[in-house]
């Protein structure tokens, strides 16, 4: 069924689709409209879910964790400075090994304080153990929230997965939804399978005990088996929803004319749709380019990154946050995915968009263009759409 | 009312807080806990905050408790029962759970007056179904006896130490229960380790209630307070008997003392058997700042019974 919907819309109506045990939200700018949708759903009845309407996101992170030990099925949404206020807590979700899926409205951190897009707010989160993914429009955004509950709850996993969506581009603006029925869309996700649920009062666990040095590292090893077992889940979940959905998902990237690409671009988000359109038009001038856009990035899938990269000859990673003091983490990532090659690309890395700042298709053109005169890497940020 | 037999019977079926926690000795929390978890009769799930109980309980691989128990963080044990509550409406709507299943938080002062206050006031707001025990020992006793909100005025911590300038602790201790109280939930108390049947008899009409309740232990901490091991009974006992911690309950906005010491002794024979006030028993500084102490005691206790005079329930 297509509809023309706002990426929260379509978030929730993957939501009320998935009907979780537990919603635990606190709004903020601009993820609120997830938060107004839900409590709409249910205080009209159209899901059972218990909302717990939070008083801050670190207690409505805290109460997902809860709800999740207890053996329910549990969703959120934050953004920005919700999901720093969220981070202590998130990376306790990973370290207890609890599914959550959770809208991440894309939004700058202060200071100074700004309301729109860029990515800082996932690079926070970058090392916290949460699985995360990124879209590039609300199609993927919908598509993406419902798998994400199947690969939170593999029983392998058992993490939080956050669904990256750029604030107010895609959270704002309406688009073309393709929506499955409900009843197949509830089929693919199915029931919540449990683990030791704190409300089997029979058999009752301990959750979140005390660990010294004896057995710390060891824990912490197990945690990271469980994001190693994301991406063959990952792959599995994807040829499950292209089979209900008609929608080709294939592996953990979507590569855009980069078969036969000499310069290639990697980006994040939303502005893979900008580069699309720039590398079309410099295809139709005859420049061989071609676009990496990642679905997965944590945990991040280097290997394949690089076979991808392999034979072309420049490519400018574009990140949309800084990581100061170093280059950013994405281009750190596709750099450290390179290294084992023999021979290597030469790769560019730009920031771009800070705080809603628009990234056009003339600017991106330019980047694609200036590929060919950059005669080796460099350890230096150049920037996209910036007055210097 | 459940009876010291009730108690101990309860105890000896099985207990739910067993003997394999490290916890000081002569530390007063595991007897709160044993007497609030068996003055309860249904299932019941527990969440710590982060404190001496949380660590002493839960050292990876073992664990004390025969209950199902969550810790998460320090300043959100509140949250994280909300959580664990919501969870079990849930399941108990879609016919997943049939049984009645009671929930617990035992927290610290600092768990409860400071960093986690926030996070107790949202679940009070919210109405969920829990028991909230505030296992008030007066400082940061985990992490080595720093002042919190909950820390008596002039006592001396390790964060407000005493000193040639500052005597101890400058500030009044924060009302903790009034403060919940006035969320309005119906139920909220204080009590203490010295008082145990109280304590059992305040959980019992607590549980009568499916909203949030609350209650406020005076918990002893001999290594804290500076008291011999053998004091934590005879330290909370005499912080009734001087109205430092009076017994009361505020039942549906009702105010009722439990006990009105019939002598008037005062605070000065609670402070000098304590080491963390000894200061003021040597310092030239120490009697006008010991009738300060008596003069806040004195308020409070004229306030509540005030309280008790137009919010009673009559007796």
């Amino acid at each position: 069924m297509r509809k023309a919907i706002t990426g929260h819309k379509a978030i929730a109506e993957a939501m009320r689709q998935i009907e979780p045990d537990v919603v635990a939200v606190y709004p903020i700018t601009p993820q609120s409209e997830i938060a107004e949708y839900y409590a709409d759903y249910v205080h009209n009845g159209l899901v059972h879910t218990e909302l717990v309407p939070v008083e801050s996101e670190h207690s409505a992170l805290s109460a997902c964790i809860g709800a999740a030990a207890a053996g329910g099925r549990v969703m959120t949404a934050t953004s920005s400075q919700g999901l720093a206020l969220m981070v202590e807590v998130l990376y306790i979700a990973a370290g207890m090994r609890l599914p959550i899926v959770m809208a991440l409205a894309n939004r700058s951190l202060s200071a100074p304080i700004n309301i729109h897009c860029d990515h800082s707010d996932a690079y926070l989160a970058r090392d916290s153990g949460a699985v995360q993914i990124f879209c590039e429009n609300a199609q993927e955004a919908y598509d993406y929230t419902l798998m994400a509950q199947r690969i939170a709850e593999d029983m392998n996993i058992r993490l939080p997965v956050i669904v990256n969506l750029d604030g107010f581009t895609l959270t704002h603006t309406v688009q073309p939804v393709d929506l499955l029925e409900d009843e197949v869309a509830k089929k693919f996700v199915g029931e919540c399978k449990q683990f030791s649920p704190l409300l089997d009062v029979d058999h009752p666990v301990t959750w979140g005990p005390f660990a010294m040095p004896d057995y710390y590292f060891e824990l912490k090893r197990a945690q990271q088996a469980g994001m190693e077992a994301v991406p063959e889940v990952f792959r599995k979940v994807q040829e499950e929803f292209s089979k209900i959905s008609g929608r080709q998902y294939a592996g953990f990237f979507e590569a855009y004319k980069l078969a036969d690409a000499e310069y290639a671009m990697v980006v994040l988000g939303s502005t893979a749709g900008t580069a699309k359109m720039a590398v079309d038009e410099l295809r139709a001038r005859g420049m061989k380019v071609g676009l990496l856009k990642p679905w997965l990035w944590r945990p991040f899938p280097a290997e394949e990154i690089a076979e991808a990269l392999r034979n072309v000859k420049a490519v400018a990673v574009l990140d949309r946050a800084f990581s100061f003091g170093t280059m950013g983490a994405l281009f750190e990532d596709v750099a450290s995915a390179l290294y084992p090659l023999k021979q290597r690309p030469i790769l560019a890395n730009y920031i771009y968009g800070l705080g809603g700042r628009d990234t056009t298709v003339p600017e991106l053109v330019r980047a694609f263009e200036e590929l060919p005169k950059i005669r080796k890497t460099e350890w230096a940020l150049r920037y996209i759409g910036l007055r210097e | 009312m459940p009876s010291i037999k009730v108690l101990a019977e309860r105890e000896e079926r099985g207990a739910r807080f067993t003997g394999g926690h490290t916890l000081c000795a002569g530390c007063a929390e595991p007897m709160v806990v044993r007497t609030v978890l068996n003055a309860i009769e249904d299932p019941v799930v527990v969440a710590s905050p982060t404190g001496c109980l949380e660590v002493a309980s839960s050292r990876f691989p073992g664990t004390a408790w025969n209950v199902p128990w969550i810790h998460v963080a320090f300043e959100n044990a509140a949250a994280v029962i909300s959580g664990v509550e919501a969870a079990y409406k849930a399941l108990q709507k879609k016919g997943k759970i049939s049984r009645r299943i009671r929930f617990v938080v035992f927290a610290g002062d600092g768990g409860t007056y400071d960093i986690g206050l926030q996070a107790l006031s949202g679940a009070l707001e919210r109405g969920h179904d829990f028991l909230y025990v505030c296992l008030n020992n007066e400082a940061y006793m985990n992490t080595g006896v720093q002042r919190s909100s909950a820390t008596p005025r002039y006592a001396s911590a390790t964060t407000a130490p005493y000193g040639e300038a500052i005597p101890g602790k400058p500030q009044k201790r924060k009302d903790l229960t009034e403060i919940v109280a006035a969320h309005g939930i119906p139920y909220v108390a204080q009590a203490a380790v010295s008082h145990l049947i109280d304590l059992a008899n305040k959980v019992e009409r607590a549980m009568k209630y499916e909203d949030p309740k609350f209650i406020n232990v005076l918990t002893t901490c001999p290594l804290g307070w500076r008291t011999p091991r053998d004091s934590a009974v005879q330290q909370a006992k005499l912080a009734v008997e001087t109205r430092y911690w009076p017994l009361y309950e505020v039942i549906e906005g009702q105010y009722k003392i439990n006990y009105k010491p019939k002598e008037r002794v005062p605070v000065e024979e609670w402070l000098k058997t304590q080491g963390r006030f000894r200061h003021l028993f040597r310092d030239p500084r120490g009697k006008e700042l010991i009738a300060q102490i008596q003069a806040e005691v004195d308020r409070r206790w004229e306030l509540l019974l005030q309280k008790e005079k137009c919010f009673g329930g009559g007796e």
